[in-house]
């Protein structure tokens, strides 16, 4: 019975305390999740870090959820929300410890250097702007274009301008390579 | 789609791993069990009006410095009025729930909502931005690795942050309950596991006398949140505690005394346990001390450089006037702050640490060499030179090349220069590193949380803490396959040697300081008990071992400071008899550490056993740190609740 229940109803269910729909939620959602976390970070320890983050705070988001949206969309939305703050915790944080930060900025361009080697998407998501890239991971995620403008809440319209910012950088980029 | 985007899908499913299996199934439980700590113990909604108060009672418990109860204060009278709308709408929900008909993509108004009630509450609250707290139903929380939903907590997880409370420096000189975020950094090593007898008879390892993992602990306690797992060192709970061991008789640096007796936490298996008491000194030689001192910008807090001021104060009254002190500060560059200086000229001194300030990066490695070349002009012939850094963490030495650093502090170590560590502040406080700096240098790791505890380590112990008597102190047991099933060494996990190591004069190991007090405890399971875990083999050979000999053999090497070669003592473990209160202190200590790591092997006992065990073995406790630790296990037991 509860397997056929739709997420939305699911969702609501949740909201209001019921602790197997969320747990099935959860089961049905995971991986998904995980998967946009990584997308959205490009490192998996990261991403395991960023879902972990979502996992610890996702119980009392949800009873937030109104059934306006579709589930996946209203989840999708959490992701983004929380690689964002997480983005911007770790700049302040950067920036707080300088002696710290200056190694980690190091660190991390020696990671980035040996996976560029290996690479070629690494690169390439990274030398996209973060909105871009933002938009990207979800419409690779096999979203359309209104459901990735739902997500970020910016109109279909963006995301298919910012879609094609994008596909501009990544012809730039492919023509620096092959000269 | 065109191609480039069609190349980059394709690229991009090849490289989205998987999700780890256990790290889903940590994450899903998790997740759930935070949702059920929302809901109360139920699974079914219900109104939550009490769960506001008792978060706000429990915010309260945890805050003690005046900003913090300043600033709980305006939360509450903002909070309440935040909250209560989700109230009205969760506490009046019915039951079941009215699911709408149709599934329409509706535009989303999700901006506002996405916000946790609680950290927006806590954002209005406290408009200087350093006062983050949990949100209202935060005790049940705190043994969660929750960190999402505070802002300012600096996240940058190495083990999984456990949430932590941010409360302002403001309040100067109440060290007590200030954390900072999560950059902290705890050496990751699983407990020792059990071992069979038949397999491996001997075990091997080199003493510590490090307490950080203590102090550490007490400072999570305080502050109402369990500690982190990893920053749970057993050994170092354990031998925090002086205890009155049978002294060593005669010219002998040190006494070892062994007793056997049953396992409080389990019938089926008995522990062993081996105590090493180091001899007093009468007359110590003149001493020379280079304090090295981390004056980045991250000391500024009041409880690392101030409170370093205040321990360095205490230190010096029990220097003697033919002990030389100098200071080296390291920030952005490494200096001299004080030329050496004998420290009967305590004004001069004083004025110098003084004089030190918070700033600037950190250059740790040059700030090392300095004070090693300092300690070096200082030595002569019957002098003791240690090098003690005080840092808070932020110690980028060698960050480029660990390696680099360990064989520069190992160089120094055999040059007879000794380093000892403390470190101050928690946030940042880079447990593993200064682990790794203080085996390697011939040092001892304290972590100074208080003045009561620079009381401990810099007056009551100083002795032993800056006088060594022994020198790589290693401890080999090998057991008898025909009396000892299986045994485990509780603790040292960090300190494992190689058999062969043993032997081997070269290879470092623990100090005993002059009337340190060393502890180690296995507990093993007699062949034919029912706790043996593991089956015989069914094609194995008989166990070899004589069933009449004794239980184990103990061997025990140790150089007097200075030597190359080292001496051995050996005995037997002994049957088993009852322990005495001393060692008894030990073992609840010990019990209590593997509660706070969650140990399976402690499965079957509880916080009440240990506090009953360490309550019953108080002995006479002259500091107090016995009863301390009582009070702690009573709060860990509360909170683990």
């Amino acid at each position: 019975m509860r397997m056929t229940t739709d997420d939305r109803s699911l969702g609501l269910a949740a909201a209001g305390g019921d602790a197997a729909a969320f747990a099935s939620l959860l089961e049905r959602h995971y991986d998904r999740m995980f998967g946009l976390a990584f997308r959205l970070t490009g490192i998996q320890a990261e991403a395991e870090d960023l879902t972990q983050d979502i996992c610890a705070a996702l119980p009392s988001k949800i009873r937030a959820y109104r059934g306006e949206a579709a589930f996946s969309t209203w989840l999708y939305r959490v992701v983004v929300n929380a690689a964002h703050d997480r983005r911007r915790r770790q700049a302040t944080h950067r920036k707080a410890a300088q002696g710290w930060g200056d190694w980690e900025v190091n660190r991390v361009a020696a990671n980035a250097e040996a996976a560029d080697a290996q690479d070629w998407l690494q690169t390439a998501m990274a030398s996209l702007p973060e909105t871009l890239r933002d938009t990207l991971a979800l419409v690779l995620d096999d979203m359309n274009h209104a459901e990735v403008g739902a997500v970020m809440g910016i109109s279909e319209g963006t995301v298919s301008w910012r879609v094609s910012e994008a596909k501009k950088h990544l012809r730039a980029l492919k023509e620096k390579e092959t000269t | 789609m065109t191609d480039d985007l069609d190349d980059l899908r394709k690229a991009m499913k090849a490289a989205t791993p998987a999700p780890d299996a256990s790290a889903k199934a940590n994450n899903i439980a998790l997740a759930q069990k935070n949702f059920a700590d929302l809901q109360g113990s139920g699974a079914v909604a219900r109104p939550k009006s009490n769960r506001i108060w008792t978060g706000v009672k429990a915010m309260f418990s945890t805050m003690t410095t005046r900003g913090g109860l300043v600033a709980s204060t305006a939360l509450i009278a903002i909070g309440f009025v935040a909250l209560n709308p989700q109230l009205l709408e969760f506490g009046a929900q019915p039951e079941a729930v009215t699911l709408p008909a149709s599934v329409d993509p509706e535009p989303l108004e999700m901006a506002a909502e996405d916000r946790f009630t609680g950290a927006v509450v806590l954002e209005e609250a406290a408009p200087a931005g350093t006062l983050a707290a949990p949100q209202a139903t935060s005790k049940r929380l705190q043994r969660t690795a929750e960190s999402y939903d505070w802002p300012e907590t600096r996240i940058y997880p190495q083990p999984a942050p456990r949430p932590s409370i941010v409360l302002p420096d403001a309040d100067a000189l109440t060290p007590g309950p200030v954390i900072e975020g999560d950059t902290e950094a705890f050496p990751e090593a699983a407990a020792t596991p059990l071992k069979i007898t038949a397999e491996e008879p001997v075990s091997t390892f080199s003493i510590d006398v490090d307490t950080t993992s203590y102090a550490v602990v007490r400072n999570s306690l305080m502050n109402g949140q369990l500690p982190p797992r990893e920053a749970v060192r057993v050994e170092e709970m354990v031998n925090y505690f002086p205890y009155a061991y049978p002294a060593p008789v005669g010219d002998a640096p040190f006494q070892p005394t062994v007793t056997a007796a049953e396992t409080p936490w389990n019938p089926g298996t008995q522990l062993v346990h081996i105590g090493l008491q180091g001899a007093e000194v009468t007359e110590r030689p003149p001493l020379n001390l280079v304090f090295l001192i981390d004056t980045s910008g991250s000391m500024q807090a009041a409880n690392k450089l101030p409170l370093l001021k205040q321990s360095f104060r205490l230190m010096l009254s029990q220097l003697r006037p033919e002990d030389e002190v100098s200071i080296v500060t390291y920030a952005g560059s490494a200096g001299q702050v004080l030329e050496p200086t004998p420290a009967g000229e305590r004004s001069v001194i004083l004025a110098a640490l003084d004089r030190l300030e918070a700033g600037g990066g950190t250059a740790g490695q040059a700030g090392l060499q300095q004070a090693y070349d300092v300690a070096k002009g200082m030595s002569a012939e019957g002098e003791v030179s240690r090098v003690i850094l005080a840092t808070d963490g932020d110690f980028n030495v060698g960050l480029s090349d660990p390696d680099a650093l360990k064989d520069f502090i190992a160089d120094k170590r055999d040059s007879g220069t000794y380093l000892s560590v403390l470190g101050f502040g928690r946030g940042n406080l880079d447990d593993a590193t200064m682990q790794a700096l203080a085996q390697n240098g011939n040092g001892q790791a304290a972590y100074i949380d208080t003045l009561s505890e620079a009381q401990k380590v810099l007056v009551d112990q100083l002795t032993g803490a800056l006088f060594p008597i022994v020198d790589d102190v290693k401890v080999q047991v090998e057991f008898n396959p025909a009396r000892i099933a299986e045994y485990r060494l509780i603790g040292y996990e960090t300190r494992a040697l190689r058999r062969e190591d043993f032997n081997n004069d070269r290879v470092d190991a623990g100090e005993i300081g002059a009337g340190h007090t060393v502890t180690a405890i296995y507990e093993v399971t007699p062949v034919g008990s029912d706790a043996v875990l593991s089956d015989p083999l069914r094609y194995g050979d008989a166990v070899a071992g004589d069933p009449e000999a004794e239980i184990g053999f103990l061997k025990l090497r140790y150089k007097a400071p200075g030597e190359d070669e080292s001496a051995l003592i050996e005995t037997v473990l002994p049957e088993v008899s009852e322990l005495g209160s001393e060692a008894q202190f030990a073992v609840a200590i010990a019990g209590f550490a593997q509660l706070l790591r969650d140990e399976s092997a402690v499965l079957d006992w509880d916080y009440a056993d240990a506090i009953a065990l360490a309550n019953g073995a108080k002995g006479d406790d002259p500091f107090g740190y016995r009863a301390e630790a009582v009070s702690l296990m009573r709060l860990a037991q509360s909170l683990s609740e």
